[in-house]
């Protein structure tokens, strides 16, 4: 191996250097001057996503245990884009008085994630994937508890680390039973061997729980209302955002490359898995108060409709869920990134607390009109288009039954996404939350996000790029 | 080949200027956002005279005709690898010639809109709208394909809408507003259906491929027969439909009278000189279907345009605002567009009606714009829409006076105007196909310059009127459009479009045939001799003929109560024995089913809260029973 192909993995190398700049920043720089910290760490991570978009080699590195094409670096630079977005949101929130003192540990265990994240799609043997599972989770169960004098915050991290070591048990325990059937490790081996027989597919659906524990699929999803609510909200978007695509990123590698033996099996899987999630996401997210939560369950239906594109085994599916995690990026970050504002200036979070908004604060609600109804789907923004490819590449395939029953949750969650809309736009508040202005950076990445949703649905060369570098089984 | 890629600005630009007024525009100084918007205009007029040019006179002819060029395209939405929608700008002799007569009305009204609307409340708001509107007639006219050109056909819709309700205050713009939409949209349905019938069977939006004489699309003929008429006669009735509404042709011409109430120099733009002969645009767009694979729907254009143009013409000589009289001759000069394409063929000779139609169309733009910026001029000067209120104007307004004379001359087809040699093809060419239809508009043009002399000499001539105050004459930003575009309709008729915007680009030779030519210009000064008797002084004349044909003229001057029978058809027909069961069904049938829904939603939703419970061995045991049944489903179940 020769030194250049090392750059094979830049996204990764790039990260590590980070973390350890932020780190030797965190050392070096003067107590005083700390809050600069947050600035040189997001400017770096900007560079870091700039460079992600350069052409680069790919290949496999470490004897077939990294691989990485130009589809896993879309997909890495889809990531980044959304991290990008959560750091420079966290921003006014790490200048806080009790944040001061851990800003770099912030910055440092979240670039920890996105590695992890990293690794785990650019897997090529089932070890490689499982150390990149838990780099991209125990430094998260950190983050939930960053608050960690605040109970809700140290009740969601250990929530969060106990159900995924539960999660990785049964994951762990598929994996060993994949081992004991094929004799091997490797994605592309396993693919060969792979059948149809009843050990394989346990082997099979407890992976798959450990995987739809990340995603938040139901009936794996139960950790994910508290750990959403307690945590601090930059990490509950980070979690709902950031962390799902990813593992949706690997969960429809795997399926299209390592498991389209049992083609029909998993397509039976998602089919059940996606009614539940859709429909179960949706119940629960009616009966929110709490805007945090009300968004957690609304992103468990949302992780519903994305299983749409990975039932049909196409490239099409393939292209839709890679265009919608993007579209979905801008979205749930637009509308998190005004609830994050709320609640950094004032420190409310309840939907009540949102009557009248449009009157004091026309500017945050129009914005979060605009991400609730890409969210719902509504045209002509981005959302609209993604859930369009999502459901045409299910029905490409024939299963008309499971889009209809998509589109009735669809309708479903446009009356929840519209309470929050008829709240700031009709309802009359009697404390209404008061004009403020928001600094720079939140309006900043609020701005992305507004471009990256209508930008996003009329470009469409976007979407022709993504299916371009997309497959099918 | 010339490259044509810049074209693409000439649409864009104005879509810029739309979002730079539509969003910055309030913060601009009033004048400074006119001033952007006329500019920017300016710009794209300077592109499309250089367009023309060069498309005329420098580009490569094959075989002696006018290619069409696709100067600029790409895949918007690429749904399957047939099927896709695509954007770009198409040049061929009809495109050009309207990037040249959008962008010059549209400049002329630019101008005389900063005099017009100075001091409005919503300045900026109106160029933010004008500019899109530009953007949207632009993208029409230049569409590569079908499907692009509804998406900017809606558009145009949408803009006329938000210009008519311009005045949102007023009920009456509201209403008339909403009337144009409506009915419009109702025609559009027609469009879409046609555009989805004739692209199942042609496989193309594309408008080159469609419209190739030797292509596959016209090959294949018209398809299997239904009712008597092939599919492809159908669609092309369909699209005519969407047609009929954008051009007010009759029954659809309910919304253009109403549409008056939107600021002068936008009826001048929109419902006299762009917007209203998209249909006709349309027709001329798809002709070669017309004339080899549904020769029928032609035959109904024919028909439809010339019953619109005499039904409209009557009804003008009844009404006293002024603006609903040019919007009735608005539709009675789209009738004569509409039947000269009608009665043509296809090539050659044969093909005179197809030029006289883009001619007539051409001309109309001119002088009609023209006509209806100097009622505007006329209305900021006495304040009042209605003839009768007005009487010896010509003292005060010297220049109005002057440039609406030459429109009225030139509507009436007076010679060496524009509209004389306009008409006169349209004519000749329905007198060598259709000798009916000849008729028809033989006494239309008579009607014409009766009742645009019947405007004329009622405003300038006629008893005179004590005003509040002394009329005056509009300031230079108005009366320098009207000049330049009285110009246009002296000077535009000696254009050779023989040359240049022919069905099949090729030059063809045309000659006044003084057999049609003579009658026409007598009935015009008949049609002039008697407004002359009947409106240069006060006279009784004109009373003693209403109270004469009282039935006639009643129904005339109550539009032939077209507007009660949609109310009737509307209210009586179908809100009363479709939409009232319709409404039941719905109340209890489908909110019902709703309802049962929500609340059954609701209830779930209470139920399983349990789950949630908070306790993290509950949710351990969730997560493996899950698994473990998920197992049991695969394994043994549903295998």
């Amino acid at each position: 191996m020769s030194l250049g192909t090392i750059f094979v993995m830049r996204h990764e190398l790039l990260l590590i250097a980070a973390a350890l700049l932020v780190l030797m920043a965190e050392i070096f720089v003067n107590p005083d001057k700390r809050r600069y910290i947050s600035l040189f760490s997001v400017s770096l991570f900007g560079v870091i996503t700039l460079i992600g978009f350069i052409p680069s080699p790919t290949g496999s590195l470490f004897g077939g245990m990294y691989v990485t094409s130009n589809t896993i670096l879309l997909m890495k630079n889809v990531l980044n884009i959304g991290a990008l977005l959560v750091f420079i949101q966290s921003v006014t929130w790490l200048k806080k008085e009790e944040n001061s003192e851990k800003i770099s540990e912030y910055f440092i265990l979240l670039i920890s994630t996105l590695v992890g994240m990293n690794f785990m799609i650019s897997a090529g043997h089932f070890l490689m994937f499982y150390i990149g599972i838990e780099l991209a989770t125990i430094p998260i169960a950190a983050l939930a508890a960053f608050d960690r004098y605040k109970n809700k915050s140290a009740e969601a991290g250990i929530k969060l680390i106990l159900s995924s070591a539960l999660s990785s048990g049964i994951l762990l325990y598929g994996l060993s039973l994949i081992y004991g059937t094929t004799g091997t490790l490797y994605f592309n081996e396993v693919a060969a061997l792979f059948g149809n027989n009843n050990l394989q597919i346990l082997a099979f659906i407890f992976f798959f729980a450990g995987m739809a524990f990340k995603i938040s699929i139901v009936p794996f999803h139960l950790w994910t209302a508290d750990v959403y609510e307690g945590s601090p909200v930059n990490i509950t978007s980070y979690l709902s955002v950031i962390s799902k695509g990813a593992a949706v990123f690997i969960l429809i590698i795997l399926l299209f490359s390592v498991f389209p033996e049992i083609i029909a099996t998993w397509q039976k899987t998602i089919y059940v898995t996606a009614v539940l999630t859709m429909t179960i996401g949706n119940l629960f997210a009616i009966r929110q108060q709490n805007i945090t939560r009300f968004l957690a369950f609304s992103s468990i239906s949302q992780a519903g409709y994305i299983l749409l594109g990975f039932i049909g085994g196409n490239q099409l599916g393939m292209a839709s869920v890679i265009y919608y995690v993007l579209v979905y990026i801008f979205s749930n970050l637009g509308a998190f990134g005004v609830v994050i504002a709320i609640s950094n200036s004032k420190g409310r979070e309840n939907i009540e607390d949102y009557n009248g908004l449009y009157h004091t604060n026309p500017k945050l609600s129009l914005i979060m009109t605009l991400a609730l109804f890409s969210l719902a789907g509504i045209p002509p923004v981005a959302g609209f288009f993604g859930k369009f490819f999502l459901f045409t590449a299910a029905a490409q395939k024939g299963f008309y039954l499971l889009v209809l029953i998509a589109v009735l949750n669809t309708i479903i969650s446009l009356f929840y996404y519209l309470l929050v809309i008829k709240a700031m736009f009709i309802n009359k508040g009697e404390n209404p939350i008061e004009k403020f202005r928001s600094d720079f950076p939140t309006r900043f990445a609020l701005g992305i996000c507004v471009a990256g949703i209508v930008v996003t649905g009329f470009a469409s060369i976007l979407f022709e790029v993504i299916r371009n570098l997309s497959f099918g089984v | 080949m010339i490259n044509f890629s810049y074209t693409i600005w000439i649409p864009l630009l104005p879509f810029l200027l739309f979002i730079l007024l539509g969003l910055a525009g309030h913060k601009l100084k009033p004048k400074l956002s006119g001033l952007f918007g006329t500019g920017g205009l300016a710009i794209i007029t300077i592109l499309s005279y250089i367009t023309a040019y060069k498309y005329f006179f420098t580009s490569e002819k094959i075989e002696g005709a006018y290619q069409k060029i696709s100067a600029f395209n790409i895949t918007w939405l690429q749904l399957t690898d047939k099927l896709h929608i695509d954007l770009g700008v198409l040049l061929d002799p009809i495109s050009v010639m309207m990037l040249v007569v959008i962008t010059t009305v549209s400049l002329m009204v630019h101008i005389y809109s900063l005099g017009y609307m100075k001091g409005e409340k919503g300045f900026e708001r109106f160029f933010a709208f004008l500019s899109l509107f530009s953007f949207s007639m632009l993208g029409l006219v230049l569409a590569t394909n079908i499907f692009q050109m509804y998406i900017f056909w809606e558009l145009v819709g949408v803009s006329s809408f938000l210009l008519i309700g311009f005045y949102y205050q007023k009920p009456s713009a509201v209403r008339a507003s909403k009337k144009a939409f409506i009915v419009t949209r109702f025609a559009d349905l027609g469009f879409l259906i046609g555009i989805l019938i004739l692209s199942f069977n042609t496989k193309t939006f594309d408008f080159i491929t469609l419209t190739d004489p030797a292509g596959s699309a016209i090959a294949q003929g018209g398809g299997i027969a239904f009712m008597g008429l092939s599919v492809m006669t159908w669609s092309m009735i369909f699209v005519f439909m969407g047609g009929v509404g954008k051009s007010a042709m009759f029954p659809f011409h309910i919304w253009l009278p109403d549409a008056m109430e939107g600021p002068t120099p936008v009826s001048a733009l929109i419902h006299a000189a762009t917007m209203v002969v998209a249909g006709v645009y349309l027709v001329a767009r798809m002709f070669p279907i017309y004339a080899f694979s549904a020769p029928a729907a032609l035959e109904v254009v024919a028909y439809v345009g010339a019953f619109s143009s005499l039904f409209a013409a009557v009804i003008a000589c009844t009404q006293t605002d002024i603006k609903r009289v040019l919007a009735y001759s608005t539709i009675s000069q789209i009738g004569y567009m509409m039947l000269a394409l009608g009665v043509s063929g296809y090539g050659g000779h044969e093909g005179l009606g197809y030029m006289a139609s883009m001619f007539h169309l051409f001309t109309h733009a001119m002088f009609k714009a023209l006509l209806f910026l100097g009622a505007g001029a006329i209305i900021h000067a006495v304040h009042t829409n209605h003839m009768t209120e007005m009487g010896g104007l010509r003292k005060y307004l010297p220049i109005t006076h002057m440039t609406f004379l030459i429109a009225c001359l030139t509507i009436a087809g007076i010679p060496p105007l524009s509209g004389f040699f306009s008409k006169d093809e349209i004519l000749a060419a329905a007198f060598h196909n259709n000798k009916l239809l000849f008729a028809v508009e033989y006494i239309v043009a008579g009607l014409t310059a009766f009742y645009m002399f019947r405007l004329y000499f009622s405003i300038f001539w006629g008893k005179e009127t004590h005003y509040h105050h002394t009329p005056h004459e509009a300031p230079a930003t108005m009366t320098i459009p009207l000049i330049v575009l009285a110009i246009g309709s002296v000077f535009t008729g000696f254009i050779p479009f023989n040359e240049l915007v022919t069905s099949d680009g090729k030059v063809f030779e045309t000659e006044i045939e003084l057999i049609v030519a003579i009658p026409s210009v007598l009935i015009g000064l008949l049609g002039i001799g008697i407004a002359f008797v009947m409106y240069r002084k006060e006279s009784e004349i004109s009373d003693k003929l209403a109270a004469i044909f009282k039935y006639t003229y009643k129904w005339a001057y109550n539009k032939f109560y077209m507007d009660e029978l949609y109310l009737f058809v509307t209210k009586k027909i179908i809100f009363r024995y479709i939409s009232e069961p319709v409404a039941w069904f719905d109340r209890h049938i489908v909110d019902g089913t709703m309802n049962a829904i929500a609340s059954v939603t609701q209830s779930v939703s209470l139920r399983i809260k349990g789950f949630q419970s908070g306790q993290l061995q509950k949710y351990a045991f969730v997560f493996v029973t899950g698994a473990i049944m998920l197992a049991i489903l695969f394994i043994y179940l549903w295998k």
